[in-house]
């Protein structure tokens, strides 16, 4: 496996964990005091949060909340829009995000994301998986062939699509293609999974069988979600945060929020009353 | 049972919707559709006229030796265009050199790298003003920058002239390829970690190529037939080219000259040739689609 081409401590591999310390006991992102601007229009204000590793952490909320500008943050991807800045900081494993030595593709290959619409290339659907090693100038069929058979097996969809490797990844069903953009998400080994709604466009059985899938992921991956579906949220994951007007309203375990949260807004949103 | 129908009729009266202006919005919408059909028989009307008359006088000369041969002298009968066909081919793939690769490079600047910059606004703006510039404007300038610099009519000139021609048609059509590449490929692709660069390369060429390639074609298809830019720069010749420094046969030019001669076997080989040349162009585009076509 290639390594990325920056200078962040690589992460435990998953299970190698040092003895005493649990998942989850040290935050792998940090957001601090973080203000984020589309131009003079104000998105988040003075969030702060620490998401914690090889956890499922929900982000929910009403639309235009700023859950999902808030974790395209985290890989930097809102900087593909022009006019947009920010103040505060985020780390990665205690490094700024903005650290000038950590280029913004190594960035992305440790946090990777899987996007509300699924978008696999027009490729096939192995070269859709391989693809992020393929940029990297991995050439190494063995090792090509072994990481697509990895990823497609960690996204649950290696049974299925084993014997047309090489067809075009568009001819999947919708909920197979989001499972793809998954396996092409994992194909890097990121430390950090983000996921922007990922089961919005799918069926209830598709939604099902990537629910199932992440909290599988989170053995090995911290695994950050944007969601809109309440039930969703409670049913995998550990961690949620509610976000309103671009605030973080109210953050902990998800038992907590859902149960007996602290805000009145947090239970007014979970109980359906507005949002 | 009621009958369905004038149930739904009812409930339209409760809306208070008359639904008598229902039958004439449905028959309005027959109208306009048999309308649209009507007018799309009609613009094809031209185009399979000319066509009809391009085949019908062309095909009678249409032969292997017109493409082994030379023209023949005024009044004479035989021989053929070989040099203007060659000379055709020749001076398009240098317009398409020319203006080729810098067409397509600038509609990636303008899309990918700096979409509302100055520059990218600039190019685009003076892209559009080229397309609307005349073409004989086209081969006074290369007239006045190659033939007048090098003392020479050439088949250089020629293709320079059809390369300026060229240029705005594929750079704006390119630009409109890539724009229709969906946001989500770009994401999902820099979401991996690739750089501009890989992106472009591997993600976005990749499925803006058949359009690009329909944009190219067009300028091929225009440049092929323009006549006006090659007088003044390429002239004609009634011998096998040597070099690219002398006066070179064109078909647009040979279908020029001939067609406004008195002598009968003259203007049948001038139907000829735009016949060649319609067949060309075809070739061409359908060469290049086939090529060019997404994989998938």
């Amino acid at each position: 496996m290639p390594d990325a081409t920056t200078t962040l401590p690589r992460p435990a591999q998953a299970g190698t964990s040092p003895p005493g310390e649990m998942p989850g006991e040290r935050p792998i992102i940090s957001v601090r005091d973080f203000n984020f601007f589309y131009g003079k229009n104000q998105a988040l204000h003075e969030v702060a949060l620490d998401i914690p590793e090889r956890q499922v952490t929900a982000f929910i909320g009403p639309s235009g909340c700023g859950k999902t500008t808030l974790l395209r943050n985290f890989n930097r991807m809102n900087e593909l829009i022009d006019g947009v800045r920010h103040t505060g900081d985020i780390t990665l494993a205690g490094r700024s995000l903005w650290d000038p030595a950590l280029e913004v593709i190594a960035l992305r290959r440790l946090v990777g994301m899987v996007f509300q619409r699924s978008n696999p290339f027009a490729k096939s659907i192995y070269e859709n998986v391989v693809y992020s090693l393929r940029i990297c100038g991995l050439r190494d069929r063995a090792l090509l062939d072994e990481a697509a058979e990895r990823s497609l097996r960690g996204a649950a969809l290696w049974d299925e699509v084993k014997d047309r490797l090489h067809e075009s990844a568009l001819g999947l069903s919708g909920g197979q293609m989001q499972r793809l953009c998954i396996a092409r998400a994992i194909a890097n080994r990121p430390k950090v999974l983000l996921m922007d709604e990922p089961c919005s466009a799918l069926d209830p059985i598709a939604t099902a069988r990537v629910e199932q899938l992440i909290s599988e992921l989170k053995k090995e991956f911290t695994i950050v979600i944007v969601t809109h579906n309440m039930q969703q949220a409670t049913r995998c994951s550990d961690q949620t945060g509610f976000f309103y007007l671009g605030k973080l309203v109210e953050f902990g375990t998800t038992a907590k929020i859902f149960t007996s949260p602290s805000e009145k807004r947090t239970e007014d949103y979970i109980t359906g009353r507005f949002g | 049972m009621d009958n369905p129908l004038t149930r739904a009729e009812d409930f339209f009266k409760e809306d208070g919707i008359d639904s008598s202006k229902l039958i004439g919005r449905s028959l309005g919408n027959r109208l306009l559709t048999g309308l649209c059909i009507a007018l799309s028989f009609a613009a094809l009307v031209p185009l399979a006229s000319i066509l009809y008359l391009v085949v019908k006088n062309g095909l009678p000369l249409l032969g292997w030796s017109i493409f082994t041969q030379l023209p023949p002298a005024a009044g004479m009968t035989g021989g053929g265009f070989g040099n203007a066909v060659i000379g055709t081919l020749l001076m398009v793939g240098i317009g398409l050199a020319l203006s080729g690769p810098p067409g397509i490079l600038a509609a990636i600047y303008i899309c990918e790298y700096e979409p509302g910059g100055r520059l990218a606004s600039i190019t685009r703006f003076t892209a559009k003003l080229l397309t609307g510039i005349p073409s004989i404007i086209c081969g006074v300038f290369a007239f006045a920058a190659i033939v007048l610099a090098t003392g020479k009519f050439s088949s250089l000139a020629g293709g320079v002239a059809l390369g300026v021609l060229m240029l705005p048609t594929i750079l704006l059509t390119s630009e409109q390829a890539l724009l229709g590449v969906q946001r989500a490929y770009r994401e999902a692709s820099y979401g991996l970690g690739a750089t501009r660069f890989q992106t472009i390369r591997r993600i976005v060429l990749p499925e803006a190529m058949p359009a690009i390639m329909t944009g190219v074609m067009l300028a091929v298809a225009r440049a092929a037939g323009e006549t006006a830019p090659l007088v003044f720069t390429a002239l004609f010749s009634q011998f096998w080219m040597s070099s690219l420094m002398e006066p070179t046969a064109s078909l647009a030019v040979l279908i020029y000259n001939f067609s406004i001669v008195p002598f009968e076997y003259q203007v049948k080989m001038a139907w000829t040739a735009s016949l060649v040349l319609v067949l060309l162009v075809t070739a061409t585009n359908v060469t290049a689609q086939l090529v060019f076509s997404k994989k998938h």
